[in-house]
């Protein structure tokens, strides 16, 4: 890869980096000649997928991004929202797919990274950590050895980084199984006035150059996160970044101890595409021209060319803009970090991005053009087919009941996960009151009595069913689990990942998929402030399935007034808030105990979720409830056995005599398992009902088992077993 | 009281050291950067959590011969007491100030979760308040947790009443040999412990099982 500049760009060179014929055109025009090889390797890093956006900005566009609390919306390194008392929270999830499956440890490690690194260069310390993860087929030969190594790989940045890793999802499915999905997500805390963008500001100042030494890893990550994978996947090893956790916590202390100096005016990290991303992004942002000498960046190893400087992806790094008055206070603090710490280049007012190297001009490009004027497409998408809705005689009962749970509950899917989260440090910060395993984690704001509550969630087989549903349904379950624990969401991060938008099939589920979770945005003010686009996820032709993650936070304004999903005291009543349902489509239950896949996710509807929410959020604030539990995956059955489990104390309940199966397995949205003390039930009930929520009375907690009247008596042993088994069994198998 | 925490690069959980201190003791702690060759006149010296230097050499080695350790080790010749919780534990293991060593967990896998933690001695500065056979649920989140000694160093340990804490039955996360999870030195006055209790001190974290352990520490000062 040691390129020297003066090496002719021939037509196979511009394909190996990723650009189209035209797009290659329409650069040597914006420029007037032909591009040196550095002038090639940065605009194929800024015009890729990856950092342009270029197949899916035209949809972004339609999101919701405002709000009453939204600060900082999309668009900077991590959202913003106000929480109130000159607090904010700074939070976005990103992907980490392709170098994940090539080296999983450490492709799992630099996303947990990168995203840290995201959320403290705006000025806020990281304050909890969640992730969300697709894997191949249980029974594909390399599942276990990516799980064992992204599990590994998480726990081993964010332990040492020092942040709480609360939550996130594992899902298997055949479709991952040559593209698995790592989607890290990270929250931050900051004060309202001490936000810090990347956006620079005034001609002449020193561009300095933060954190690690530059090496010659992940050299082109980016454009491998735009490209498919064929079967040498493997071959593509040395573009994957190597992490440093100790680095980054230091880098952290250091970038916070800088910014309380007064010392930064612009600053923002270095993750995908490094130097040139940054620098870039700076001065487009700022309508300043940045100027580069790359002799004075810090490497680690000798004769490194400008292409490989320009496009390392080496970990741990920062560029900023510095206050010059401030210079000699600004190294000390990273020379008390051990870290490097390099004037670099000045901003200018030509709006050219300049590069010199041993004394000569390397690149010499538009800086605009490079950044926020790349160019974007109007793919051609094809209209998704909808799906056909099951009829009730179209789900077969099952023999056994109590085998159809048990089944359910110990899905890969569907099981324990604790396996997984035992691996990350969930309490370091001391300010966690509820970790993962429940609908969502608790995350209190230190030295208040306030908390944030956050949750992944998408189920991507609706939303490969019904990409428009399906992205409703993402954003309406995230908003659902922060209510469930009495938390007023506040706003999403969405990570869309996607097979490749040149296919007009898989062009029309992201549109759709894009359009369902605006929809659901809009209608439960719940808006989009950070996210990333994923697309290309697919090896040799095949595509992963239809994954746009998303990411919500909210608020708790009063510890006390927060509801976990155990149950609490026999003899409290069991409420079904929302009432029975009746779609099985795409369900758990179909797939797993009858091994059928077909039919219409459960179609959602938001009217109905958000007034549903509001009535069980305001019980939680008038501490009428005692327990409450959303029901999604596997249905009401899934979520009694989780309200069993986590509380070791049992429940009977009865169900409509006609169809029990569909009433314990509909997977129907806008609905909540809950319970209250048996005196207060009538009343609950009236009041739903008078806001036209139906609440039935389902059952009792009582005894230690989980007994459905007339179906099945499974002892808390054998749910435990079911559970629990799977997870340990399937690694240690 | 008045106390220090000693801080390297990579240290994390000092912030969690300093809240339970501080919400128990009354008073704040001082840190004292891994540069200093003095540390302030204090009653404690806590060795925090974390992963000093990344844990890149061995877990601790690095930190056992920073200039600050040398203050510490005049200190704890002198009585003051000296505590060192998971990492902190494997720097004094690390500078000698504690016998045997901490290994990779057994399944050498991280571990975070609430053990219980049996008290095997309540004589010491931290374990006052408590009795012998107190059983207290305590948070651990560590990947090299797995004590082992030679067996004259064990035998000595057990036969001096040494192990300060020990894994309840079937609670052993690590593999520790006799199911150790904390230790006391000779002259009494310097702990080592993997779990961390200053993550179990209010209603908050599930349970206050691990705040006697700090109020124990203003009754012998």
């Amino acid at each position: 890869m040691s390129l020297p500049n003066d090496i002719p760009v021939t037509t196979e060179l511009v394909s190996e980096h990723g650009l189209k014929p035209e797009e290659y055109d329409r650069f040597v025009n914006l420029i007037g000649r032909e591009p040196t090889i550095t002038e090639l390797g940065i605009v194929s890093a800024m015009w890729n997928e990856h950092c342009s956006y270029k197949s899916s900005k035209k949809w972004l566009k339609t999101l919701p991004v405002t709000g009453e609390r939204v600060v900082h919306g999309p668009g900077e390194n991590a959202g913003v929202v106000d929480i109130g008392d000159g607090q904010v929270a700074v939070f976005k999830m990103e992907s980490h797919n392709h170098p994940s499956y090539i080296e999983p440890y450490q492709g799992a490690a630099t996303g947990v990274g990168g995203i840290l690194r995201d959320v403290f260069t705006m000025g806020a310390r990281p304050i909890a950590a969640l992730n969300a993860l697709r894997f191949g087929s249980p029974n594909h030969p390399k599942t276990r050895h990516l799980v064992a190594g992204v599990v590994a790989g998480i726990g081993g940045y964010g332990n040492s980084f020092g942040v709480p890793t609360v939550g996130g999802e594992v899902n298997f499915h055949p479709r991952y199984n040559g593209n698995i999905l790592v989607n890290a997500m990270a929250i931050g805390l900051a004060d309202a006035n001490g936000i810090f963008l990347s956006e620079a500001k005034g001609v002449g100042l020193p561009v300095v150059y933060l954190g690690a030494k530059t090496g010659r890893d992940g050299i082109h990550g980016a454009t491998m996160a735009s490209a498919q994978f064929a079967d040498d996947a493997d071959e593509k090893r040395p573009t994957v970044q190597v992490g440093d956790p100790f680095t980054e916590k230091c880098l952290l202390e250091a970038c916070l101890e800088l910014m309380a100096s007064g010392a930064v005016i612009a600053i923002q990290d270095m993750g995908a595409a490094g130097l040139t991303c940054s620098a870039v992004e700076m001065g487009a942002k700022g309508n300043l021209g940045i100027e580069l000498n790359l002799d004075n960046v810090p490497c680690r190893e000798d004769g490194m060319t400008a292409y490989e400087m320009m496009l390392s992806e080496s970990q741990e790094r920062m560029l900023m803009v510095l206050r010059p008055d401030k210079q000699a206070e600004a190294e000390e603090i990273f020379s008390k970090w051990g870290l490097d710490f390099a004037i670099v280049g000045k901003t200018t007012d030509d709006l050219r991005f300049r590069i010199f190297h041993g004394g000569t001009e390397v690149a010499d490009l538009p800086i605009k053009e490079l950044g926020d004027e790349a160019p974007e497409y109007d793919r051609p998408w094809t209209q998704p087919a909808p799906p056909k809705p099951l009829a009730d005689s179209d789900i077969p009962r099952p023999n056994d009941y109590t085998e159809a749970v048990l089944k359910v509950i110990s899905a890969p899917d569907m099981c324990s996960k604790q396996w997984v989260w035992q691996q990350y440090d969930y309490l370091i910060q001391s300010n966690t009151a509820a970790g993962p395993g429940g609908d969502a984690a608790i995350i209190r704001i230190d030295g208040t009595g306030k908390a944030l509550a956050a949750c992944t969630d998408v189920v991507p087989r609706y939303v490969d069913a019904d990409p428009y549903e399906g992205g409703k349904q993402a954003v309406a379950e995230c908003w659902r689990n922060l209510t469930t624990v009495g938390a007023e969401p506040l706003a999403i991060t969405d990570n869309l990942n996607f097979g490749n938008p040149e296919r007009p099939e898989i062009m029309g589920t992201l549109v759709k998929a894009i359009e369902g979770i605006g929809e659901a945005c809009r209608a439960l003010d719940f808006p989009v402030v950070s996210g990333n686009v994923s697309l290309y996820n697919e090896t040799n032709g095949q595509a992963i399935l239809p994954t746009p993650a998303i990411g919500g936070i909210g608020l708790i304004s009063d510890l006390g007034k927060r509801c976990s999903l155990d149950f609490k005291t026999d003899g409290d009543v069991i409420l079904l808030v929302g009432g029975h349902g009746s779609h099985l489509g795409q369900s758990m239950y179909l797939r797993e105990v009858h091994g059928l896949e077909g039919g219409a996710p459960p179609p959602v509807d938001l009217e109905k979720e958000r007034r549903h929410g509001d009535f069980v959020r305001q019980l939680i604030k008038d501490d009428r409830i005692t327990a409450a539990h959303d029901i999604s995956d596997g249905g009401l059955a899934a979520s009694l056995a989780d309200m069993v489990l986590a509380s070791g104390k049992g429940a009977k309940i009865e169900l409509p005599a006609s169809n029990p199966h569909i009433a314990l397995f509909a997977e129907d949205q806008a609905r909540y398992v809950v319970t209250c003390p048996p005196g207060q039930a009538t009343g609950l009930i009236a009041e739903a009902e008078a806001e036209g929520i139906p609440v039935p009375k389902i059952g009792t907690v009582t005894g230690s088992g989980l007994i459905v009247m007339g179906s099945a008596t499974i002892s808390i042993t054998m749910l435990r077993k079911a559970h629990e088994g799977w997870f340990p069994a399937f690694m240690d198998g | 009281m008045k106390s220090a925490i000693v801080l390297f690069p990579g240290i994390n959980r000092e912030r969690d050291m300093f809240k339970a201190l501080t919400a128990v003791g009354g008073t704040e702690p001082k840190f004292v950067w891994h540069t200093e060759s003095e540390i302030p006149e204090c009653d404690l010296i806590v060795v925090p959590g974390g992963f000093s230097y990344g844990d890149y050499l061995r877990c601790g080695a690095i930190a056992a011969r920073c200039p600050v350790m040398a203050a510490l080790r005049r200190h704890a010749d002198h009585g003051v007491r000296v505590l060192g919780v998971c990492n902190g534990f494997q720097i004094l293991i690390e500078a000698g100030l504690l016998p045997g060593a901490l290994m990779r967990n057994a399944n050498l896998r991280f571990v975070c979760k609430h053990v219980r933690l049996s008290i095997e001695n309540s004589s010491t500065f931290f374990t006052l308040g408590m009795s012998v056979g107190d059983v207290v649920s305590c948070p651990v989140a560590h990947g090299d947790g797995n004590f082992f000694a030679d067996p004259d160093t064990l035998e000595r340990l057990e036969k001096d009443n040494r192990v300060v804490f020990r894994y309840a039955e079937g609670s052993n996360p690590n593999g520790s040999i006799n199911d150790i999870a904390g230790i006391v030195n000779e002259a009494g006055n310097v702990v080592g412990m993997m779990p961390h209790p200053e993550n179990m001190i209010e209603p908050l974290h599930g349970a206050t099982d691990c705040r006697p352990l700090f109020e124990s520490l203003l009754n012998a000062a």
